[in-house]
C-alpha cells in the first residue's frame, strides 16, 4: 500500500518557497542589524569605560591571589587553621552585625509604614483625585530612583555620622519602592467588595478598611519581607558613607589590607544574609502556604 | 419594606464553634507578633542613637540643604559631567552583557533538567548564592584592589555580581523551559549539545534576553553609585561634590541621573516588548 503524498503544482509551490525564504532573509537581516548595533555599542561603552585587556590578564593573577591572600592569616597559616585568630575581632563584628541587621529592620519598618500610608493615593482604583495620584506618583518614583546610598551621603551631612543616616536613607528608598509594589497590589484587587461597601454609604477610609486591606495585606507582608531581606544587603554597605553598620569596618579592612579580616567579614555577612533568607522564606511560608514561598 | 430575619446568633454558635470560640493561642498570635515588632523597632530606635533632638535638627538641615540645591547648576563642569555619565552607562552595559555572557552556561550546571544529579547542582547553586550575597559595592572595593581605581573596576564589580544573580535566573529560565522539543531533538538522534541548542536555547533565549535588558536598566541604576567607593562613573563626581557640599552642583548630578534612568527605563521597555511580546513582561 503507498500513501499518495499530495504536492503542489510546481508553480505554486515556487511561490510559497520565495514567501517563505524571503520571510527568513527579513529575519536573518534584522538578526544581523541588531547584533552588529549591540557590537557596536560595546565597543563604543569598552572605549567609554577605559576597558583595558593587558591591564585584566596581567592583574588578573592579582584577583586571584587576592582571594589566596584574605584566606591567609598574617602567621601564613591559611585561616581555617585557626578559627580563634581568624575571627579574633568576633566580638565587635558580631555588634556591628547586629547594628546592620536593626538598621535594614527599622528603616524596612518604616519604609513600609509611610508606602502603606501613601499606596492607596497612588493606585489607580483607590486614588481619591487625579493630581494627588500624579504627585504621589512622581514622588514615589523620586525616592526609588535615587539610590540609597546617595541618601545617606547626604543624610550623613544632615544628620551627622552614625546609623541614623542609614535608617533614614533605607527608609525612603523603601517607601519609593514598596509603595509602587503596594499600590499594583491595590490596583490589582477585586472591586466589587468596594462597591458593596460604597452601596452601604461607606466613605472612602472604610473602603479601603475593610474592602481593600483584607485583599491586599497578605501581598504587602510578603513584599515587605523580600524588601528586609535586600535590605539587609544595603544596610552592609551604608558603613562605607558612615551611615552605621558593619560597612565601616569592612572598608577599614580593605583599605588597610587585614587580608584575613577582609575574609572573616564577608563570611560573616554572607552568612548572615543566607540566614535571613532562609528565615524570611519561612516566614512567608508560615504566612501565604508553599505556594508563595517562590 | 421587607425586615431581614434576625439572625440567629446562639445558633451560628453553635454550628461554627471556631470562628466565635478561638483558642486563646490563635487568638493572641496576631497582637503578640505586633507586640515583639514593635518592640524590636523601639529597641533599634533607642539603640541606634535616634533623638528628637537629632532628628529636628538634621530636618532643618536637611531642609537648608534643599534650599541651597534650588536652583540646579552643573557651573562650568557639565562637559565633565556627561563624560562622567557615558562612563557610567558604558559600565552598565559592558558589565551586564560580560556577566550575561559566562553566566549561561554556568547556569546549565545548576538546572535540573541538564543536571539531574543533586551533587553537582547544589555546589553551583551555592556558589551563585554567595556570589549574589555580597553586595556589588564590596566588589567593587575588591576590583579595585586588582585594576586600580577607575571604571573597569566598576565593569568587573557589576559583571561578578550579576554573574550570580543571572545564573540564578538563567537556570530557573531553564528549568522552566518544556521538555517536548529537547525530546524531539533525542528522538530523532541529536546529541546532548544538539539537545541544548535546538531543543532549549529557541525556548530560553527570549526571556533570557528579556532578563538581561531589565539588568541593563537595574544596573545603570548600580553604575551611578559604583563610583562612589572610586570606581568611575557619575557616582565618582557626585560624592566630590557632596564632600565639598557644593549642593547646585549635587542636585543637577542627581536630575542627570534621573534622566539617564528614565531614558534606559524607556528604551530598554520598549526593547523588551519588541523581544518578548507585551504579555510576558507583564
Amino acid at each position: 500500500m503507498t500513501i499518495a503524498v499530495p504536492i503542489l503544482p510546481s508553480s505554486q509551490l515556487a511561490a510559497l518557497n520565495e514567501a517563505y525564504r524571503r520571510a527568513v532573509a527579513r529575519k536573518r537581516l534584522r538578526m544581523t542589524i541588531a547584533t552588529a548595533v549591540f557590537v557596536a555599542a560595546l565597543a563604543i561603552a569598552a572605549i567609554g569605560a577605559e576597558v583595558n585587556l593587558r591591564t585584566l590578564f596581567t592583574q588578573f593573577g592579582n584577583f586571584v591571589s587576592y582571594f589566596d591572600r584574605i584566606l591567609t592569616l598574617e602567621s601564613g597559616a591559611r585561616v581555617w587553621t585557626d578559627i580563634v585568630e581568624w575571627f579574633w575581632g568576633w566580638r565587635k563584628w558580631l555588634v556591628l552585625l547586629g547594628e546592620t541587621l536593626l538598621i535594614s529592620y527599622v528603616g524596612t519598618l518604616v519604609g513600609a509604614i509611610l508606602a502603606f500610608g501613601l499606596n492607596f493615593f497612588a493606585a489607580e482604583n483607590t486614588s481619591p483625585a487625579r493630581w494627588l495620584r500624579f504627585a504621589v506618583k512622581r514622588f514615589l518614583e523620586f525616592c526609588r530612583t535615587v539610590p540609597g546610598i546617595v541618601f545617606a551621603l547626604i543624610f550623613v551631612i544632615a544628620f551627622g555620622l552614625g546609623p541614623m543616616a542609614g535608617v533614614m536613607a533605607i527608609a525612603i528608598h523603601s517607601t519609593g519602592a514598596l509603595g509602587k509594589l503596594f499600590s499594583e497590589i491595590v490596583e490589582n484587587a477585586d472591586m466589587k467588595p468596594i462597591e458593596g461597601l460604597r452601596a452601604t454609604g461607606a466613605g472612602w477610609t472604610s473602603c479601603m478598611r475593610f474592602a481593600v486591606l483584607p485583599q491586599v495585606s497578605a501581598g504587602f507582608a510578603g513584599y515587605t519581607l523580600l524588601r528586609f531581606e535586600i535590605n539587609v544587603r544595603e544596610a552592609s554597605v551604608m558603613g562605607f558613607v558612615g551611615a552605621g553598620g558593619i560597612g565601616q569596618e569592612l572598608l577599614v579592612a580593605v583599605r588597610k589590607f587585614y587580608y584575613s579580616d577582609v575574609s572573616a567579614i564577608l563570611l560573616l555577612i554572607i552568612v548572615t544574609v543566607f540566614m535571613i533568607d532562609i528565615g524570611t522564606g519561612w516566614i512567608r511560608g508560615r504566612l501565604f502556604g508553599k505556594e508563595a514561598r517562590a | 419594606m421587607s425586615q431581614l430575619p434576625k439572625p440567629d446568633a446562639a445558633g451560628l454558635r453553635a454550628r461554627y464553634p471556631d470562628v466565635f470560640d478561638r483558642p486563646a493561642a490563635a487568638r493572641l498570635a496576631f497582637p503578640a507578633m505586633l507586640l515583639v515588632a514593635f518592640a524590636v523597632f523601639v529597641f533599634g530606635l533607642v539603640d541606634l542613637d535616634f533623638s528628637p533632638a537629632r532628628l529636628v535638627a538634621g530636618l532643618h538641615q536637611l531642609g537648608w540643604i534643599t534650599m541651597m540645591m534650588i536652583p540646579p547648576n552643573p557651573g562650568a563642569s557639565l562637559p565633565a559631567y556627561l563624560v562622567a555619565m557615558g562612563e557610567t552607562l558604558s559600565i552598565a552595559l559592558l558589565g551586564t552583557t560580560l556577566a550575561a555572557v559566562f553566566a549561561l552556561p554556568v547556569s546549565l550546571l545548576a538546572a535540573r533538567n541538564i543536571v539531574p544529579s543533586g551533587i553537582f547542582r547544589f555546589p553551583v547553586r551555592r556558589f551563585f548564592d554567595s556570589i549574589r550575597g555580597i553586595d556589588q559595592l564590596i566588589w567593587a572595593l575588591v576590583w579595585i584592589n586588582v585594576v586600580g581605581l577607575g571604571p573597569f573596576a566598576g565593569v568587573l564589580a557589576i559583571a561578578v555580581s550579576d554573574f550570580g544573580a543571572f545564573g540564578k535566573l538563567f537556570s530557573e529560565a531553564i528549568e522552566g523551559a518544556d521538555k517536548k522539543q529537547v525530546e524531539g531533538i533525542r528522538a530523532s538522534g541529536g546529541n546532548a549539545l544538539h539537545e541544548i541548542r535546538f531543543g532549549l536555547l529557541p525556548q530560553v533565549l527570549p526571556v533570557i534576553a528579556g532578563q538581561v535588558l531589565y539588568f541593563i536598566e537595574s544596573n545603570t541604576r548600580s553604575a551611578t553609585i559604583i563610583g562612589i567607593v572610586g570606581a568611575g562613573g557619575i557616582g565618582l563626581q557626585l560624592a566630590e561634590q557632596i564632600r565639598v557640599l557644593e549642593w547646585q552642583k549635587v542636585s543637577f548630578l542627581i536630575l542627570m541621573i534621573l534622566v539617564a534612568v528614565a531614558a534606559i527605563d524607556w528604551i530598554s521597555s520598549r526593547l523588551r516588548f519588541a523581544i518578548i511580546g507585551r504579555r510576558a513582561v507583564a
